[in-house]
């Protein structure tokens, strides 16, 4: 037989890029973010030689400034937890805008069954139901907040895979919907004093515990499991999906599920921080999740990306925010320098694509 | 039906509306059979593919795989009941390599009471592919490259070399090389002739005339809609005119002519 094989489709250039997968990108571009601050901190005469990264006032048993790298990773720790899900959704070429008015939703009904009957000796003056929901254990408010989540990602998916309903019409109408559920449980009133099981859930650094346990977690099940091939298959071309026999509507339902279940946690999290939830919790953060996860590399026609790409993502937000406050420019500045690198992504992402056909 | 035939069809028939797409097709195929499905555009191949692997439901008729009488709800019932299909579009998902394209919707997995979760067997599947492409002779240098990154005929080889991996009990390839260049087609046809010397029935759509004398048996010719020709080729009896003078109308089959028009 003829041998027919021949050397097109560049493949050595694939070789290429194999070895320099989107999220080394990501990663050099998070260094260059921290080298600027870093040079700005040295050259701004108002700064007074401080540096973003390092110790140089030794104020800890390392070389870099550790309060800064918590709070920096903190500060991005819950809204890193919802675009962990929002990566997902995306993957399937989907879109969720429902998760910011969910975690407040589901904060506001979580912490309404982990309030203390007793505040320092007086009933809770917050009570949302009677004697019957105090003092529960803990496993109830967040069985409670992550049913909640599945019940919403249920709808949101049974509307984009069963009725075809466009992923960003339907979520935006759950958007409405839960900021109304957060407002109508207790008619605008805060839920506040919960038990101090709850109160350890957001306590100190756990919402980064909670936050890298969860990536590591999905990025195996993405990476490893017949859950995520199918995800990266339906985002590639659904009608390929759909013809090897992947149950696509239901596996889109799962997907949908498994993100509000992330957001209700971020929601558990949060307001255990707080220690308090409001109904105007979580404000932009599905916008915020969604960056992350764009920045990160997720393409938004689907099937590309990965969990890593959105930690480093989410820690490039993280950078920008400490780094603007460290040399003392304004929050509106800082929102600007996010729009621009949020939108220099997806061209990136374009142009990429491009390059690729 | 006898089980001689991999595939019978009596009374083949679609209409869309008052459109007669497809009319009375008797249709028979022997086992380890290669044969080649031509007509003008419109002529009703198509149409025939899809009511045998169940894409569309037929209006009348009877199908029968093997000597057993199947009605596919859908494509994957046909898949199951062991027909591969290429299709015309590729049906490839970009971003996965060539193993998670093999096994997709099928992969093998390794603790399976996970259920959804259940974890993917890539090395198990690494192994087969490189099985399967070696059995269809199928080249390609990298299999963990995303399909994104290769060229039409390495495409073609994969979806192609899908359905050698599976065991198929029959393939059928739509026009299998009609966006491909010189050297893709010829890697093509080299695993239709690995399909031959493996036994592997096979019903080839192509309007290459070339091609169609390259490698099958028998020539099926269809005509508004019509089975209007049933060639032996290899018979030597039929010469590329021929075949055109029945796909143009100037012949038709002698066991056809009731219903020529």
């Amino acid at each position: 037989m003829a041998d027919t094989s021949h050397g097109t489709g560049g493949l050595v250039f694939d070789k290429s890029k194999r070895s320099w997968p989107n999220e080394l990108n990501i990663a050099l571009a998070l260094i260059i973010i921290i080298a600027i601050f870093e040079i700005l901190g040295q050259v701004l005469p108002y700064m007074n030689g401080q540096s973003f990264l390092f110790d140089t006032r030794d104020r800890f048993d390392s070389v870099f400034n550790e309060a800064r790298l918590k709070i920096i990773i903190l500060q991005v720790a819950i809204i890193g937890i919802i675009a962990i899900g929002v990566t997902q959704v995306i993957l399937t070429a989907g879109i969720d805008l429902s998760s910011g008015p969910l975690v407040a939703a589901t904060a506001m009904i979580a912490m309404s069954f982990a309030q203390t009957e007793l505040v320092n000796g007086n009933p809770n003056p917050k009570a949302v139901f009677g004697p019957w929901a105090m003092d529960l254990p803990v496993i109830i408010p967040v069985l409670a907040g992550l049913a909640f989540g599945a019940m919403i990602g249920a709808i949101n998916g049974t509307f984009v895979a069963y009725f075809r309903i466009p992923p960003f019409i339907a979520t935006l109408g759950m958007f409405l919907g839960c900021r109304g559920i957060a407002l109508w449980w207790t008619s605008g009133n805060p839920v506040s004093f919960p038990t101090e099981s709850y109160s350890f859930i957001g306590s100190g650094m756990m919402p980064v515990v909670w936050f890298l346990a969860l990536a590591a977690i999905f990025h195996f099940i993405l990476r490893y499991t017949v859950y995520g091939k199918h995800t990266y298959a339906i985002g590639s071309n659904e009608e390929a999906a759909r013809m090897s026999g992947i149950n696509v509507k239901r596996h889109k339902v799962m997907v949908y599920m498994i993100a509000s279940m992330l957001a209700a946690f971020a929601g558990i999290v949060l307001s255990s921080k707080a220690s308090t939830a409001q109904a105007g919790m979580g404000e932009f953060y599905e916008l915020f999740a969604i960056a992350m996860a764009v920045i990160g590399g997720i393409s938004l026609t689907g099937g590309r990306g990965s969990i890593i790409g959105t930690v480093l993502g989410a820690m490039v937000l993280g950078v920008i925010r400490s780094g603007f406050t460290y040399v003392k420019l304004d929050g509106s500045y800082q929102l600007m320098a996010m729009g621009s690198i949020i939108i220099a992504a997806v061209i990136l992402d374009q142009y990429r694509q491009r390059n690729r056909a | 039906m006898s089980e001689e035939y991999v595939l019978e069809t009596q009374d083949l028939t679609k209409h869309y509306g008052g459109v007669h797409a497809l009319e009375g097709a008797n249709f028979k195929m022997r086992k380890g059979e290669h044969v080649a499905i031509m007509g003008d555009n419109g002529a009703g191949k198509s149409t025939f593919v899809r009511q045998i692997t169940g894409v569309e439901q037929r209006t009348r008729g009877k199908v029968w795989l093997y000597g057993e009488e199947v009605n596919f709800a859908g494509p994957l019932d046909a898949r199951e009941a062991g027909i591969e299909t290429v299709f015309q579009t590729l049906a490839l998902a970009d971003d996965l390599d060539v193993p998670d394209n093999l096994f997709l919707g099928r992969e093998i997995t390794k603790f399976d009471w996970l259920g959804p979760f259940r974890m993917l067997d890539y090395k198990a599947m690494r192994e087969a592919t490189i099985e399967g492409l070696n059995r269809t002779a199928v080249k390609i240098p990298n299999i963990r490259n995303s399909i994104r990154n290769m060229s039409g005929g390495q495409r073609q080889c994969v979806a192609i070399a899908r359905t050698a991996t599976f065991h198929s009990r029959l393939t059928i390839m739509d026009e299998p090389t009609a966006a491909l260049g010189v050297q893709e087609t010829a890697q093509v046809e080299n695993i239709v002739r690995t399909l031959k010397e493996a036994g592997e029935p096979l019903i080839l759509i192509s309007h290459n005339m070339r091609q169609v004398f390259d490698l099958v048996d028998r020539i099926v010719v269809f005509r508004r809609g019509r089975m209007c020709a049933d060639l032996d080729i290899k018979s030597g009896d039929y010469t590329g005119e021929d075949v055109v003078s029945y796909i143009t109308g100037a012949k038709t089959g002698e066991e056809f002519m009731e219903h020529a028009l």
